[in-house]
C-alpha cells in the first residue's frame, strides 16, 4: 500500500492506477507562481459543471527518518482537526454543506489534499485550503484520539493482513539506507511514541506556500481561478523552505531473500529490482560500476521502456502473465508485474504473485524468474509492443473521464519534480520505445544480483488463541 | 463560527433543481433487451454494459454458478480462444470487465469511438457473449482458482465476517449466499451447469443493454440490435422469493486476528420500495456521510476506536440489508458494537434534529452535479435505473425527492423498518 487516504473513499479505484501510464492532456494547463512561491496549474475541462481542488505538499514517508516515521499520514489526520479560525471539524462540515466530496492521502513523495465540487463553489475550498496551510492549531486532545485511529488503520491494513505485512517487510529489506524502506503509515512503535511536538515540527517544517502545488481541474475560467488564488492565497507568506537532504541507497551486490512466517492459507512471493525514474538513476550500481553520472535523459527512456515492459507482461489479459502464467502454464493463481517511475528517488520493479493450487511458491518463482530471463534473451515481439502503443492511446482518452484523476496526474508529476509537461509528451515517447531498449534494461537492471525475494510461508491459523496487541503498559 | 461562513448562504440557497440529470433515452430491441442510451459527445469513446437478471440468487444449491458462468465468457466463443478473445480486445485498446452481485450479472466494454476501434471491439464483444462455449480446460483451470480465492477469504477477517452476515440475514433466501459459493459446492460444479446456467439466463428479454458516449442514437440502435439478436430469445426470469425478517442472532467467530469485524443489521429495503428516501436520507445523518456522520463522530471523533465505522441501506430486487459496521481492537469489541445500537437505538427513538437535517440535503442536492459528472458514472446509473425499473427521470427528480422529506417522515420510516430487536450481529476477531 503505497498511499493512505484519510478514511475509505467511494472512489478509491481510480487512485490506484500506475502513476503516469494513463497520461492524458488535450487540454491546455495554465501554471503560474504566486509571489510567495505557490505553484498553481489550471486546467478548464467544461464537460461537467464540477471542479476538482488539489493541494499538494511535497513531503510524505520518504522524508522521515528513524523514529518518527508515520507522522506525514498523522498530520494529514490533523489537517482536519481545525485552524484558530475554523475549529475541529468545520472545514469538513462547510465542504458538506456545499456539497462537496473531500478526503487527502499520503504517499512516499507527497501530502495531499482535495475537494470536489460544482463548478461555481470553488472559492469555499480555496479560503479553507489557504486557511489550513498556516493556521493549523493541534490540541493534544485531539491528537490522543486520532492517533488511535491511525494505529487501528494500521491493524486493519497492515498488521491484518497477510500479504500487506509481507509487502512491508520485503520493502524494508529491498531498501537499505533509503528512506523508501519505511511504510507510509509508519512503523508501529513510532506510531505509539508520536506528540503533538513532532507532529507542529513536522507541520511548521514543510507546509508552506512555496512547498506546495494548487491543482484546479473542472469548468472554470482560468482568469477567474486566478483571481480567487490570489485573494487566498496572495496573502501567505513565503516559509523558510529547508530542502530534505539527499538520501542514497546503497548498492546492491547480491540477491536478498526473506521468509515470512504468519498464520495465513496461501503462500505469496514478491520480487523486486531497483530501477530508474523519470528524469533520475537507478540506486547502486551495476557490475561494481556506480552508474550515477550518466546523463539524465538515458534514466528518462529507461523508464519509458520500462513502462512498456511492465505492460508486456501484466498490460492486460493478453500479456504474457495472464497468457502464460495464469492460462498457459496454469501456475499462478494471481501474477502481476507493477513499476512506477514518476517517483522524486529511483523505486523499483516489482512482480509478486501466488501459486496455483498444485503448484509451490518455488515452482512460481522459477516461472516468473524465466519470464525475466526471457525479457534479456529476446526482443519483444512488434504484435505485443504495437499493443502496449494502441492501449496506451486508448487510455489516454479514458483518463479525461475523470477530472479528479487529470488533476492527480498533474499535482503529482510536480510534486515528484517532474514537468507536467510530460503528460504532453508521453504517448510519443512510448511509440518511439524499441524492443531493443526493452531488452537493454531488462539486461542492466532485472539481474539476479539485484534482486530482493520474499515469500509468505503460511502457518497454521489457530482460531483457538487469538493474537492479541501487547497489554497498553508494555506501550510507550 | 456562523458569521465566517455567512457569505456561502447565498450560494446554499440557489435553487439545486437547475441541474437536471442526462437525457436518458430509451427503447427495446426487436427481441425484447431493454435499452438505455445517454448521448455524450465530448470524448471519443463508447461504455457499453450488458446486464441481465443472472446474479448469484440464481445459483440455487450451484453456489459460484452465476460467477463462473459470468467470469468464464471471455475464454472461449466461436473458433476464438481464451488468448485469441483477449488479445482481440487488448490490441484495440478496448477494455472489458465481468462482475456478478446477488441481483445482476453484467459484461462491460470501453472502447475508442472511431469505427476502426468501435466496429472489431464489438464484433468481438457480440461473439464472446453470443457464442461463449466455455472450454473445458479453461472451467477446471478456473475452478480451481475459484478455489483458492475461497481459501484466501479464510485469512481475511472482513471477508468472513461479510459471508456468516449474509448467512445471519437470509437464512434460506438465495441472498444468504456469497456469488464465490463455498468449497463444497465449488468443487462440485461442472462445465454444463456453466452452458445450461448461460442459455436459461442470458436471454434477450432477461438482459438490458446500456449505452453511454460519442454515439448517435442510431448507431446505439444498430449495436443493441446487434447485441441483443445474439441471445437466444426468452421470457425474463421469474420473479425472486420475498425476503423474511430476520430473526435477533449473535455470532463471535475466533479469528487469530488483532482486530474484530464487526457487522451488525436486517433486511430491509428493495429498490422500488417508497421508504427508500427517507431511509437513505436519515441514514445520511446516522452513518452515511463519511466522518461527519453520528456513528463516526461517537465511534472514531470521539472515543478513537476505529478507522471505518458507518452505516447504509443496500437496496436490492428484494429486501437488501441495512448494516452498520467497524473494525476494532479485539478488547475494544463491546463498547464499540454497543455504540453502533445505541445511536441506531436513539436515531429511531428521537431522529434527526433540524440542523442535522439541513445539513444532510445540502450535502445531498449540492453534491448531485458530481453523481453524474463522468461517462463511468453515468452508464452505472443506467444499469441500476434499467435492471429495477426506476422511472427514466429517476436522476432529473432525485434532488426534489431529497428536498421533500422531513424529519418526521424520517423517524416514521425508521420506526417501522429498522427493529432492533431483530439485528444480527456477526464478530470475527479474538
Amino acid at each position: 500500500m503505497n498511499r493512505l487516504t484519510r478514511f475509505v473513499p467511494t472512489l478509491l479505484a481510480i487512485l490506484l492506477g500506475p502513476a503516469i501510464a494513463n497520461a492524458a492532456s488535450q487540454q491546455p494547463v495554465t501554471e503560474f507562481e504566486l509571489a510567495n512561491g505557490l505553484k498553481v496549474l489550471v486546467r478548464e475541462d467544461h464537460r461537467a459543471p464540477v471542479v476538482v481542488s488539489q493541494v499538494w505538499y511535497k513531503v510524505g514517508s520518504s522524508y522521515e527518518h528513524g523514529g518518527n516515521t508515520g507522522v506525514s499520514h498523522a498530520l494529514e489526520h490533523m489537517m482536519f482537526q481545525g485552524t484558530k479560525r475554523y475549529g475541529p471539524g468545520k472545514f469538513s462540515e462547510i465542504i458538506a454543506a456545499q456539497g462537496g466530496s473531500e478526503n487527502a492521502f499520503t504517499g512516499i513523495d507527497y501530502t495531499a489534499y482535495f475537494q470536489t465540487l460544482a463548478s461555481d463553489r470553488l472559492e469555499i475550498a480555496l479560503e479553507l485550503e489557504a486557511d489550513r496551510m498556516v493556521n493549523l492549531q493541534i490540541q493534544d486532545e485531539k491528537f490522543a484520539k486520532e492517533i488511535q485511529v491511525v494505529i487501528e488503520e494500521r491493524r486493519m491494513r497492515t498488521e491484518d493482513r497477510p500479504t500487506a505485512q509481507l509487502n512491508e517487510l520485503f520493502r524494508a529489506s529491498a531498501w537499505v539506507s533509503h528512506p523508501y524502506r519505511n511504510p507510509v503509515i509508519g512503523w508501529m512503535s513510532d506510531l505509539d511514541a508520536m506528540t503533538t511536538a513532532d507532529l507542529n515540527d513536522w507541520y511548521r517544517r514543510w507546509y508552506m506556500p512555496n512547498n506546495a502545488t494548487l491543482v484546479v481541474v473542472g469548468d472554470v475560467d482560468t482568469a477567474k481561478v486566478k483571481k480567487l488564488v490570489s485573494k487566498y492565497f496572495g496573502p501567505l507568506k513565503k516559509g523558510q523552505l529547508q530542502p530534505p537532504k539527499e538520501r542514497q541507497e546503497v548498492a546492491q551486490t547480491g540477491e536478498r531473500r526473506l521468509t515470512v512466517k504468519l498464520p495465513a492459507q496461501l503462500p505469496h512471493l514478491i520480487m523486486g529490482y531497483h530501477v530508474p525514474r523519470f528524469g533520475g538513476e537507478a540506486d547502486g550500481a551495476v557490475d561494481g560500476q556506480a552508474i550515477t553520472d550518466k546523463p539524465a535523459t538515458t534514466a528518462t527512456d529507461e523508464a519509458y521502456a520500462l513502462d512498456v515492459l511492465t505492460a508486456i507482461l501484466d498490460g492486460g489479459s493478453s500479456a504474457r502473465f495472464a497468457r502464460e502464467l495464469q492460462r498457459g502454464q496454469a501456475i499462478a493463481a494471481s501474477a502481476s508485474a507493477g513499476y512506477r517511475g514518476a517517483l522524486r528517488a529511483p523505486g523499483l520493479f516489482t512482480v509478486d504473485g501466488t501459486p496455483a493450487q498444485g503448484h509451490t511458491v518455488a515452482e512460481l518463482e522459477t516461472a516468473l524468474r524465466a519470464q525475466i530471463q526471457r525479457l534479456i534473451d529476446e526482443p519483444v515481439s512488434p504484435a505485443e509492443l504495437n499493443r502496449v502503443k494502441t492501449q496506451v492511446v486508448a487510455d489516454n482518452v479514458y483518463t479525461r473521464d475523470s477530472v479528479f484523476y487529470q488533476a492527480m496526474q498533474l499535482g503529482m508529476l510536480e510534486t515528484v519534480g517532474l514537468p507536467w509537461q510530460m503528460l504532453d509528451e508521453y504517448v510519443d515517447r512510448i511509440k518511439a520505445v524499441t524492443p531493443q531498449q526493452i531488452q537493454q534494461v531488462a539486461k542492466r537492471y532485472l539481474r539476479p544480483d539485484r534482486v530482493t525475494v520474499a515469500i509468505l510461508d503460511p502457518q497454521p491459523m489457530d482460531t483457538k488463541k487469538p493474537r492479541r496487541p501487547p497489554p497498553a503498559g508494555l506501550r510507550h | 463560527m456562523m458569521k465566517q461562513i455567512s457569505i456561502w448562504l447565498p450560494l446554499l440557497l440557489m435553487p439545486a433543481t437547475l441541474i437536471a440529470g442526462p437525457a436518458i433515452e430509451q427503447w427495446q430491441t426487436s427481441t425484447g433487451s431493454k435499452v438505455l442510451f445517454v448521448p455524450t459527445g465530448a470524448l471519443p469513446m463508447v461504455d457499453l454494459q450488458l446486464v441481465c437478471d443472472a446474479g448469484s440468487a440464481r445459483d440455487g444449491d450451484q453456489g459460484g454458478l452465476a460467477m463462473m458462468t459470468n467470469e468464464l465468457l471471455f475464454s472461449g466463443a466461436g473458433d476464438l480462444d481464451a488468448d485469441a478473445i483477449a488479445a482481440g480486445f487488448d490490441d484495440l485498446g478496448a477494455k472489458v470487465g465481468s462482475s456478478v452481485s446477488q441481483d445482476m450479472a453484467m459484461v462491460s466494454l470501453r472502447s475508442l469511438s472511431d469505427a476502426d476501434h468501435l466496429q472489431p471491439a464489438l464484433d468481438l464483444f457480440t461473439t464472446v457473449i453470443g457464442q461463449a462455449n466455455f472450454p473445458a480446460a479453461d472451467f477446471k483451470r478456473e475452478r480451481k482458482n475459484l478455489l483458492t480465492g475461497l481459501q484466501q477469504e479464510k485469512q481475511s477477517p472482513g471477508a468472513l465476517a461479510q459471508r456468516a452476515f449474509f448467512q445471519g440475514l437470509y437464512g434460506d433466501h438465495p441472498y444468504a449466499n456469497m456469488a464465490s459459493g463455498t468449497e463444497a459446492s465449488a468443487k462440485k460444479l461442472t462445465r454444463d451447469q456453466l452452458v445450461a446456467f448461460k442459455e436459461r439466463y442470458y436471454r434477450s428479454q432477461n438482459c438490458l443493454v446500456a449505452l453511454v458516449g460519442d454515439l448517435s442514437r442510431e448507431q446505439a440502435t444498430t449495436i443493441s440490435e446487434q447485441l441483443s439478436t445474439r441471445l437466444a430469445p426468452g421470457a425474463p426470469a421469474p420473479e425472486l422469493e420475498a425476503t423474511e425478517h430476520s430473526t435477533a442472532h449473535f455470532e463471535q467467530i475466533n479469528h487469530p486476528s488483532q482486530q474484530t469485524h464487526v457487522l451488525i443489521g436486517q433486511p430491509v429495503v428493495s429498490r422500488l420500495d417508497p421508504d427508500y428516501f427517507p431511509l437513505f436520507l436519515g441514514n445520511h445523518i446516522l452513518g452515511g456521510s463519511g466522518l461527519r456522520s453520528r456513528i463516526s463522530q461517537e465511534v472514531r471523533d470521539k472515543r478513537g476506536l476505529a478507522y471505518s465505522s458507518y452505516s447504509y441501506f443496500s437496496p436490492m430486487r428484494q429486501a437488501g440489508p441495512f448494516v452498520m459496521g467497524l473494525q476494532t481492537r479485539n478488547d475494544q469489541a463491546d463498547e464499540a458494537a454497543g455504540l453502533l445500537r445505541e445511536e441506531l437505538q436513539k436515531f429511531i427513538t428521537k431522529g434527526p434534529d433540524d440542523q442535522e437535517l439541513l445539513a444532510a440535503k445540502q450535502n445531498l442536492t449540492g453534491g448531485f452535479p458530481l453523481r453524474i459528472a463522468s461517462n463511468g458514472k453515468i452508464i452505472g446509473y443506467l444499469a441500476v435505473i434499467g435492471f429495477y425499473g426506476l422511472p427514466l427521470d429517476y436522476l432529473d427528480t432525485w434532488v426534489d425527492r431529497i428536498e421533500a422529506i422531513d424529519a418526521d417522515q424520517i423517524r416514521d420510516a425508521f420506526v417501522r423498518r429498522v427493529t432492533p430487536d431483530q439485528l444480527v450481529e456477526i464478530r470475527v476477531g479474538g
